[in-house]
């Protein structure tokens, strides 16, 4: 799956678990663009994407990316 | 405790909805971890239950801090339920912080911060207890040695039993049991931890937030009454009309016949406990009761059924006819049919009422029942397992009520005694449950905890009478309950001594028997022979007590002035109502 197609789907997932319709994302997204985006959103949101991607992260890798282009690399590479 | 309801989403999104309609419950929650998601997901739950808390968190970690400052936040946010929530990881933490020596005190050391939280606490306390974290410092040995972690948090978890034992306002949410349903690696998430300082999983935090949400409820007086059973599939396997009772299923041994004689087995010890059992069978009446008196593996007998409805009407007609009977609220009703066809016919036409999604392998039936954690409770007497008998004869009653021509007859021929106590110390736990239950014949729904009511009964200002009622048919207990306030009169514009009438209630089971009136008329001999002047009675409404909003009118007590709800009635002039009750 290329990124393009896995940005697609984290925004849907993005939407859902912060409840709200509005949010673009894009690879160069980082927490401080969204307002509802914090700590404890972020790891629902990791949990989500685990889920819905049936891959799982490490907490280095988790606390690691520094915006969703990094994040889209490491569930890329998971899927393989 | 079933994995497929709420999901964490969900309740994030209850949380967010407007809740100002709903019943008001003021939560504080401590932590020594992250509990904002907790938090969340207390919220969304109680509003999913139509509850709305008003919630006060405590910053992390400030869980002796809040407790023990009498000025801090907690103690001026003034919560009915404090959760005190301190995790198993912390109290390794802690363990971990002392010399070797000192780690046989470790579970003593907490229960005694507990002991003091409960003594400085307002209100009701919940206590999550301690899953289990197996450190395998010395494996399974460490069942011998008291310096172990496992030791000292079963340990722990035993004290809080204890404690919760002797104190009446300390009850225990079971995360251990919750852990042990679902195991550790579904409740604990590492990464979660290692990130947020959270220690339970976005997973276990709806099913943790409902066990709690299940306490809190039966605290407002919402708990399950009463079972009622389908039979064929049910409560054995195969049809009893059709199979006989040769052809069903039941009995010990392999096979599928075990599965519902451990049902019943479970069925029965709820009943012991309190609740009430029916049957609700289509069928004829003398097949459906055949397997009860002669099946020798039948572990239910007809003695343990209140209402037992075998016919072939419909099951929603049916039930509420078991709820006339019983005279309980259809959301203290669970239900339990094999067949999905009347379960759904029963949810969509009776509201309130709880019907399982009872698996489809009978087989499956008792383990997924636990998981519902169905009969949560907040009290729990001796004399509960005795109400089943009450309500059998409750049902000869109103079979009997029907051959007289007048209810004067009627009430005559019941040879009706009544005895009138203070509050005892034998009858205290059983008030105190009163208090608890009793929602739609409640004037001012007060609830009170065994150590309130053991005050009141110490406190001079304070008048109180515990009423029981015995007849012919049999023993009723302990059925009303007065509280009276002694005033001089003046806080109510009155011009001499007056009795307040704190709380009066009485139990649905005695209604049209004229207890109303023996109480009244022993009131007002008390209030005469004390010099009060006047009885001040008042109805505070609540979703479920419009039955009495009239209750003081129709004893003959008038309205105050500037005030909606208050009534009044002078004690002189007052003739006592004419009753068919004797004093014992």
């Amino acid at each position: 799956m290329d990124t393009k197609e896995i940005l697609k789907q984290v925004e849907v997932i993005f939407k859902d678990v912060l409840d709200n319709g509005d949010i673009v994302l894009t690879e160069q997204t980082t927490a401080n663009d969204i307002e509802e985006w914090d700590s404890l959103s972020h790891i629902q949101l990791i949990v989500e994407i685990e889920k819905y991607f049936k891959v799982k992260f490490s907490s280095t890798e988790i606390l690691s990316w520094q915006n969703v282009g990094e994040m889209l690399l490491a569930i890329q590479s998971k899927l393989g | 405790m079933s994995k497929n309801n709420l999901s964490f989403k969900d309740l994030k999104k209850l949380s967010k909805q407007d809740s100002t309609a709903l019943q008001q419950i003021k939560v504080a929650l401590l932590g020594d971890s992250a509990t904002q998601l907790l938090a969340t997901s207390l919220q969304g739950i109680a509003v999913a239950r139509n509850y709305a808390l008003d919630l006060f968190e405590a910053e992390y970690n400030q869980v002796e801090r809040q407790v023990l400052d009498p000025t801090s936040e907690l103690h001026s946010f003034n919560a009915q339920i404090t959760v005190i929530f301190q995790s198993t990881h912390k109290f390794l933490t802690a363990f971990e912080a002392m010399a070797p020596q000192e780690r046989t005190m470790a579970a003593e050391k907490r229960i005694e911060f507990l002991k003091d939280a409960v003594s400085l606490l307002q209100g009701k306390i919940i206590i999550y207890n301690y899953p289990e974290i197996d450190d395998a410092v010395f494996g399974s040995y460490g069942n011998k040695v008291e310096t172990s972690f496992v030791y000292q948090t079963r340990k722990l978890n035993f004290l809080l039993m204890q404690l919760a034992q002797e104190n009446p306002n300390v009850f225990i949410c079971d995360l251990a049991t919750i852990q042990n349903k679902f195991g550790r690696d579904f409740c604990f998430d590492s990464s979660v931890y290692t990130s947020t300082e959270m220690v339970l999983s976005l997973d276990v935090l709806p099913i943790i937030a409902a066990r709690t949400m299940d306490i809190i409820a039966s605290l407002q007086g919402k708990f399950k009454k009463c079972l009622i059973m389908d039979l064929d599939n049910t409560l054995w396997g195969g049809v009893i009309g059709d199979d006989g009772l040769e052809g069903i299923q039941l009995g010990h041994g392999l096979g599928i016949g075990k599965a519902f004689t451990e049902l019943q087995l479970w069925i029965k010890q709820l009943k012991e406990r309190g609740i009430i059992l029916a049957v609700c069978s289509k069928n004829n009446e003398q097949t459906a009761k055949e397997p009860f008196e002669k099946h020798p593996e039948m572990v239910l007998k007809l003695d343990d059924i209140a209402v037992f409805i075998a016919n072939w009407e419909t099951k929603v007609s049916n039930i509420m006819q078991i709820q006339s009977i019983l005279n309980i609220s259809f959301d203290s009703m669970v239900f339990i049919d094999d067949n999905p066809f009347e379960r759904n016919i029963v949810r969509e036409n009776i509201q309130g009422i709880t019907v399982p999604e009872l698996p489809e392998d009978p087989a499956d039936y008792l383990e997924y029942l636990y998981s519902l954690n169905l009969f949560e409770t907040t009290s729990y007497s001796s004399n509960d397992k005795d109400r089943t008998k009450q309500y059998q004869v409750e049902a000869k009653r109103v079979s009997e009520r029907q051959h007289f021509h007048n209810e004067d007859e009627f009430l005559q021929s019941l040879n009706m005694i009544s005895e009138v106590e203070g509050f005892t110390k034998f009858l205290i736990p059983r008030i105190a449950q009163l208090t608890q239950r009793s929602n739609q014949f409640n004037l001012r729904t007060i609830r009170y905890t065994e150590q309130e009511i053991t005050d009141l009964e110490a406190n001079n200002e304070y008048k109180n009478f515990a009423f029981s009622l015995e007849d012919k048919f049999g023993d009723n207990g302990m059925i009303c309950v007065i509280v009276m306030k002694k005033t001089d009169g003046k806080e109510f514009g009155l011009d001499a001594p007056a009795l307040f009438i704190d709380e009066w209630l009485m139990s649905c089971r005695v209604l049209k028997r004229g207890m109303e009136h023996f109480t009244l008329n022993t009131l007002a001999d008390y209030a005469k022979e004390n010099g009060f002047k006047y009885l001040i009675g008042e109805h505070i409404p609540t979703q479920k007590n419009s039955m009495v909003k009239d209750h003081y009118v129709n004893l003959g007590f008038s309205k105050m002035q500037d005030s909606e709800n208050r009534f009044v009635l002078a004690i002189d002039g007052y003739e006592n109502k004419k009753v068919f009750i004797q004093k014992a």
